[in-house]
This record gives C-alpha cells, sequence and structure tokens, in this order.
C-alpha cells in the first residue's frame, strides 16, 4: 500500500488536513480579501458579531475589523511556524546526527549541551530571548528556533546511532565513502520520516509559543497576530468576548489540525507502527 | 495409526487483499499420530508457520480461516470461542518458538516462569508446583536444577533457555507440541543436543509433535514424517524414509538437490599463487566499560595468522561467538584490530590512519549476510552500485553504465538499475551486494555469512554465482560461516575458529577426511543429517 492511501485512511488526519489548507488559502488570499490594514480603524468599536455585514465577526475596542484582524493574522502564524521549525531542525539535525555519528566523546559533549538547553524552561528562555533583542519577526523566529530544537537533536541521534550500525553504512565504509557523505546520502535520507512528523507538531507547538508572546505583548508591533489579539481582547472578556475568541478559535484549530495531519503523516511513514493494525 | 492426535482438514488461510497471494495455506490435510513427529518443510513464505499458529489460535488478525478444520482429539479449534482456547493453550497443546533469547521474560526467575503455566490452568498447590519446576528441569537435562529455578533467563545460555522453553512446554503433558524452527537460531552442537532432547521426550511421554522447519538436515535427523509445502500448497507427504530416499515431487527434487553436501567436490590442485592477503598475529579484545567494577572482556581474536592467495577461498568456520566475524571484519578495518599485521597486496593496511586507508579499500570488499539490512532502502540499485566507483573517481556516467553491467554479470536484469531494493527478493538482493562489491574490482571480498540468511535453492544459486565469478575474476575469497556444508561446497582451505583462536587450518578435503582437533571432530558430528546427505 502506498502512502497516500494509508493517510487517507485515517480519517483524522484528512480533517486535519482540510483545515489547514483551508488556513493557508486564507493566509494566502488574504491581502486580496482585506486590502486595507488590519490595524486601521474601520467601524465602530465593540460591534458585536453577526450584525452587521460589513463586519461579520465585529470589531475591537477600537473598532478595527476582527475578521481582517484573523485572516492577515493567519500568514504571520503559520509563517512563524514554518521559518521558526525550519531554524530548530536547522541547528537540531547536524547537531543529533554528528553526535549519533561519531559517538563516544563528541556524543558526550553535544548531547550534555543539548541537556544544557533542556533544563531551561522554554517559554521564560523564549520571553528573555525577544526581550533582549527587541520584539521583530526575526527576534521571535531566533528565539522560538533556539528553545525548541533539543528534541529535534535527541531525535536524531537516537535515529542515527540505530542507523550507523546496519550493513548498508558499512558497505558505504568499505566502498571508500568519505564520512560527511555517509551521513548525508546513506545516513540522514532514512531519517526523514520521523523528522518529517516531528516538524509538523513543532509546527503547531510554534504557533502556540508565538500567540503566548504576543498574548504578553512581546509580538512584532507592525504585525497582526492572534496572540495578539486575544491579549488585546482580555480585558473586555466579558462584555466583548468575540474579540478574543475568534482568534483563540483560530489558533485552537489550526494547531488541532497541525497535530492531526502530523499522526496521520506517523502512522502513514512507519507502517508498521500504525496503531490497530497486527 | 489410531486415532489421530491432531487432524488438520482442508485447512485454507486467507491473505489480506494487499498480500502477494490470496492464500497463506490453501486446502491443506495433515495428521499426527501419538508419539510421532511431523515435520512441515518449506522455504520462507510458504505458510508453514502460519499452519502452527492457526492450531495455536495466534493468527495474526489479517490473516482468517476460510474453510477447513483443526481437530484435536476430535474437537474443532477453529470454532471454539477464545475462552475455552485459553485452556486448550498449554494444557493440551505445548508451543516452543524460535528465538530462546526473547520467548522468556528477562525479569522473571526461571522456576517461577514454569510455575506460572500451572497456574495459569490451576493445578497443583503451591510446594507441588515448585517440586515439579525442579523436576521438569531435570528432565530436559538442565545441570543442577535447583539452581536453575532460581536463576534469571540472562544467566543462562542459548541452549539452555531453548530447554528450559521445553520444560514450560512439556509441563502439563499436552498432548500436541509444537515446535517452531526451535534450533534455527542456536549452534550446531547446541542444535544437536535439543534435537536429540525432544526426540527422546516425546518417545518418553508419547507427544505428538508439529515440528515447523526449513532445514533439511534437521529433518533427516527428527522426522517420522515429511509434509512439504511449496507456496501454501503441500505437494507432497510420507514417511521421512520415503520423501528423503524417494521424493515424487519435482519441488521436494529440487530442494532436496539443493542441499550442499558435506563431501567437498574433487578440486584440481593449482599452482601455489602469491599471497595477497597477509594476517599476523591478529589481536582483538573486546571491553566492557563498567564505572564500578572491573570491566569484562571477551577475547574475540588471539594470535591469528593466515595467508589467502589471489583464486583462493578460504574458509572461516566456527560457531556463533569464536570470533570468525571479528577476524572478517579486521581484515576490512570496519573493525580496527588491537595489534597485529595485516598486509593486503604488500601494502600494511593495519597501520594506515582512516583517511590514508580511504583509497586503499576499494582493494577489498564485503558481501553481507542479511539481503534486507544491506542494501539502503531509499537507494536505487544503480546509485547502490555506482556509489563506490563515484566515491573513488569515477564520472557518474561510467559508473551506472558498468553497474549495468554488473546486473548482467549477476544475472539480473540492467533495467533493475531504476528500482529499489524492497522490489527484490533476498536472493535477488544479494546478488545485488555482490554487484556492489565487484564494482570496486576488488582482489580480495570477504564474504559474512553471505548465504545464511538465504533459502536452500537460492543458496545454491548464490554459491554458484560465487564460485563463476571467482574463476572469471580471480578474486580472492574469505568466506566466513558457521554452516559446514556450505563451506565444503565453496572452500579451498578451511580455518576453524573456536573462542577467538584458529585450532585448525587445512585443506577442505583433507579436513573433512581427517579433522585433528577435538573441536573440529565435535562440529563435524553435530551437522544435522550429517550421516543421509553425507554419500549423495
Amino acid at each position: 500500500m502506498n502512502f497516500l492511501k494509508r493517510f487517507i485512511r485515517n480519517r483524522g488526519a484528512v480533517i486535519g488536513l482540510v483545515i489547514l489548507l483551508a488556513v493557508m488559502i486564507f493566509a494566502v488570499i488574504g491581502p486580496t480579501l482585506f486590502p486595507q490594514s488590519p490595524w486601521r480603524m474601520v467601524g465602530r468599536p465593540f460591534t458585536a458579531p453577526f450584525t452587521m455585514d460589513r463586519f461579520p465577526l465585529g470589531t475591537d475596542m477600537l473598532g478595527r475589523d476582527i475578521a481582517a484582524g484573523l485572516v492577515h493574522g493567519a500568514r504571520v502564524s503559520l509563517l512563524i511556524g514554518v521559518i521558526s521549525t525550519i531554524v530548530a531542525l536547522l541547528i537540531g539535525v547536524p547537531l543529533g546526527a554528528v553526535a549519533g555519528y561519531a559517538g563516544g566523546f563528541f556524543d558526550d559533549v553535544l548531547m550534555r549541551f543539548t541537556e544544557f538547553f533542556q533544563t531551561i524552561p522554554s517559554f521564560a528562555l523564549a520571553i528573555v530571548l525577544v526581550a533582549v533583542l527587541q520584539p521583530s519577526l526575526a527576534s521571535i523566529v531566533i528565539a522560538i528556533g533556539v528553545v525548541s530544537w533539543p528534541p529535534v537533536a535527541r531525535l536524531v541521534r537516537g535515529e542515527v546511532l540505530s542507523l550507523r550500525s546496519r550493513e548498508y553504512v558499512q558497505a558505504a565504509v568499505t566502498i571508500g565513502q568519505s564520512t560527511p557523505r555517509i551521513i548525508f546520502s546513506q545516513v540522514l535520507p532514512n531519517t526523514i520520516a520521523p523528522i518529517i512528523v516531528m516538524g509538523s507538531l513543532m509546527v503547531a507547538s510554534a504557533i502556540l509559543l508565538e500567540s503566548s508572546l504576543s498574548f504578553l505583548g512581546l509580538g512584532d508591533p507592525n504585525l497582526m497576530s492572534w496572540g495578539y489579539m486575544v491579549g488585546a481582547g482580555r480585558t473586555r472578556l466579558l462584555d466583548a468576548w468575540w474579540i478574543s475568541f475568534f482568534p483563540g478559535i483560530a489558533i485552537f484549530l489550526t494547531v488541532l489540525a497541525l497535530n492531526l495531519t502530523g499522526e496521520g503523516l506517523n502512522d502513514a511513514l512507519n507502517p508498521r507502527l500504525a496503531r490497530g493494525r497486527k | 495409526m489410531g486415532n489421530p492426535v491432531l487432524s488438520i482438514e482442508k485447512l485454507t488461510l486467507a491473505l489480506p487483499s494487499y498480500a502477494d497471494r490470496p492464500q497463506a495455506v490453501n486446502d491443506v490435510s495433515l495428521s499426527i499420530g501419538a508419539g510421532e513427529t511431523l515435520c512441515v518443510v518449506g522455504e520462507s513464505g510458504s505458510g508453514k508457520s502460519m499452519i502452527a499458529h492457526a492450531v495455536m489460535g495466534l493468527l495474526p488478525t489479517a490473516v482468517k480461516p476460510t474453510g477447513g478444520t483443526i481437530r484435536l482429539g476430535g474437537r474443532d479449534l477453529l470454532s471454539l470461542d477464545p475462552a475455552a482456547m485459553l485452556s486448550v493453550r498449554g494444557r493440551e497443546i505445548g508451543m516452543i518458538f524460535q528465538e530462546p533469547m526473547t520467548s522468556l521474560n528477562p525479569v522473571m526467575r526461571i522456576g517461577q516462569q514454569i510455575s506460572e503455566m500451572f497456574e495459569a490452568h490451576h493445578v497443583f498447590d503451591r510446594p507441588k508446583r515448585s517440586k515439579r519446576v525442579v523436576e521438569l528441569l531435570d528432565e530436559v537435562g538442565l545441570p543442577d536444577p535447583q539452581r536453575i529455578a532460581r536463576a534469571y533467563p540472562h544467566e543462562l545460555s542459548g541452549g539452555q533457555r531453548q530447554r528450559v522453553m521445553i520444560a514450560m512446554a512439556l509441563a502439563l503433558e499436552p498432548k500436541l507440541l509444537i515446535a517452531d524452527e526451535p534450533t534455527t537460531a542456536l549452534d550446531v552442537t547446541t542444535q544437536a543436543q535439543i534435537l536429540k532432547l525432544i526426540d527422546r521426550l516425546r518417545r518418553q511421554h508419547g507427544t505428538a509433535v508439529l515440528f515447523i522447519t526449513h532445514d533439511f538436515g534437521v529433518v533427516a535427523e527428527i522426522a517420522d514424517r515429511i509434509a512439504v509445502l511449496q507456496q501454501g500448497t503441500l505437494v507432497e507427504e510420507g514417511t521421512g524414509t520415503e520423501v528423503l530416499s524417494r521424493p515424487r515431487h519435482e519441488y521436494t527434487r529440487r530442494l532436496l538437490a539443493a542441499v550442499p553436501s558435506l563431501v567437498p567436490p574433487e578440486r584440481s590442485k593449482s599452482q601455489p599463487k602469491e599471497p595477497i592477503l597477509l594476517v599476523e598475529n591478529l589481536e582483538k579484545v573486546y571491553r566492557k566499560r563498567s564505572l564500578f567494577s572491573a570491566g569484562r572482556e571477551v577475547k574475540a581474536a588471539e594470535n591469528i595468522n593466515f595467508t589467502l592467495a589471489r583464486g583462493e577461498t578460504l574458509g572461516l568456520v566456527g560457531e556463533s561467538g569464536s570470533g570468525k566475524s571479528t577476524v572478517g571484519r579486521c581484515c576490512l578495518r570496519l573493525i580496527d584490530p588491537d595489534s597485529g599485521k595485516i598486509e593486503l597486496g604488500g601494502l600494511r593496511i593495519s597501520d594506515l590512519s582512516t583517511s590514508a586507508l580511504r583509497p586503499h579499500r576499494k582493494k577489498i570488499q564485503m558481501i553481507f549476510q542479511d539481503p534486507f539490512a544491506s542494501l539502503n532502502p531509499r537507494q536505487t540499485i544503480g546509485r547502490i552500485i555506482a556509489d563506490g566507483p563515484i566515491a573513488n573517481g569515477v564520472s557518474p556516467e561510467k559508473a551506472f553504465e558498468r553497474a549495468r553491467e554488473l546486473l548482467d554479470l549477476v544475472a539480473l536484469s540492467p533495467n533493475a538499475i531504476d528500482r529499489y531494493p524492497h522490489e527484490f527478493s533476498g536472493g535477488q538482493r544479494q546478488r545485488v551486494g555482490i554487484a556492489r562489491a565487484l564494482a570496486l574490482e576488488p582482489d580480495v571480498i570477504v564474504a559474512d555469512e553471505a548465504v545464511s540468511a538465504l533459502d536452500v535453492s537460492v543458496q545454491a544459486q548464490i554459491l554458484t554465482l560465487i564460485k563463476e565469478l571467482q574463476e572469471r575474476l580471480g578474486l580472492a575469497i574469505l568466506f566466513v560461516t558457521h554452516d559446514l556444508r556450505v563451506a565444503a561446497q565453496i572452500c579451498d582451505r578451511i580455518a576453524v575458529m573456536q573462542r577467538g583462536r584458529i585450532v585448525e587450518c587445512g585443506e577442505t578435503a583433507a579436513l573433512f577426511a581427517n579433522p585433528q582437533h577435538e573441536y573440529t571432530r565435535q562440529l563435524f558430528a553435530a551437522v544435522p543429517g550429517g550421516r543421509r546427505f553425507r554419500n549423495r
């Protein structure tokens, strides 16, 4: 059975993928739907949702369109989620590969270094990094990347450790391939499946981290993001619930969709570990 | 033969739709009487284990019985509900598995594990149980049964664990014993003992034995009757002597012909040639790192000396743990030896640094044991073969062109070049492994158990291929194997290894005719089916 068939058999994964695609489409066509800046005050403050055709999801306390904010926020959230995951992979994968393949002293040093990062609470570290570097898109991406690479390094190291003793890797040694070549052409391609799965789940947690940072006011002040919207509406949660509610739902659905897709990828890429089959 | 203990009638097991054939087992009828041993023989994928699992009610959920009956003493097992099946397992049917290392619970004492059999079926009270455990351990020939009952599985050897498994299987005196490849994972000397034990016990207790195996040597040792399976279909059934000496079906004849003979073929005495590989005083000790105590030392190679000439095959023969693989891998510097000299074509490769060695690696190549683990699943066959020449500076176009020629040389279609390893069978993959080793035009090839994971008919083909290629290309081969039959067929000279030392080394014919060392004699005596397959 091929990969696609196995993926489609997992209904949750398909639902997740559909939600994810919807979010992505909104993110891409958002600027054409809402060409104006989401920061612009376009209507009366505190317009309740579903009361005016112009503002289907209502307006916030400054009269900004929440629907526009959501769509523009989707871009920011997805962008930060994906880029910071790539940053984390770029740090974690080479580190784990070198530690796993070299073994011995290198392994010990690199893994203690990794553990050092794991002992610091990641959210606290992210706050400090963003605060020190000044809140901006780049600093947020770096902060999220820096706090989320250690699990990647550990995963890759474990995979490489077990692949290193495989016979085809030994065969590559005997035909005289250089060590970097063996790592890149023989070992790493066989770790892709778990890395993809982990990556998809990391995008979800990166979106959550970004939202949390924005909620605390550490987001990029020029970018409308879901976390900022939730944070901005929290003081009026009781009388104007929709200001926080809709971006909250957006975060919830996107993260859920990413997790479902990740699980589906896991089942499809590791058919022998898939649940419910013997 | 009175009432059969087990009678399987027209059993058909359906495979799920994505499998390579519709039925795992098709319309198979078998029966075993009390005290009788029925051997079910077949190559991998023949469905022989499926029959054993169907009798035990342990079929994978994807495999469904669609027809036929399995009667044990008159009761149809296929129609029993899971609760009724529980009391049948263990009490009426005992089972021995292939892998003694993983079939015992590592954190439970041996005695406890056996008495669990009694607990599960509510027989005996506590003191009676522990008394019976000791009796059982004594009966399967374990020394000092009191001590063994208190031991944990890791304290026992593979053969001892398999004896414990047999004790467990026989604890409740079942009418039927199912043995699924029970000796495949064991060394020949241990295998011979276990076979004798199973044979003795079934005589004493009148147990019917369903013995699943792929090894005709084992069959010749133990079978009263033989059933031969091919692709899920029963092709031949008869008494042991009938099937082995007068096989009726073409497939059985082919299988029997493929079993290598223990008599080395006549070899023309050729001129002694210059040695290409020279090993002197090779030593390798494995040390377990331990924080609190002195680490354990295992001498895998001790004072190893041998030479290998162009066009010659030297067999390195021994049981598991004898250090034969370590020596083979040291010659390639896949393992760094502690001391000693390895010379390859006059170059002392044992002293070179890793980077200085790299350009010389192409002179010595390896064929690996496991055809499923030795090819990178994410590379095409062409890439796998061409990688070697490319790493040594050949242009990719030339390397791929050469890969096509090599595929042709190992009797695979050159069109296979764009396909991935999982599309090939075990034997075909092994051919790819050989092509990869030949791509660099080496002087020496180390074949580490190169045919051990293959079915006998495929094994014969691969051995013929290796021999042909050797004659054509003048290769020197270091052939590491535990299988004396294979060694007899392919090796010019044989070195017998025991606990890291070479105890005897000589011309194959002379060694087989007149083994000098005690251990060599033991090995020869233990080869299963030695008498029957000796003079054919």
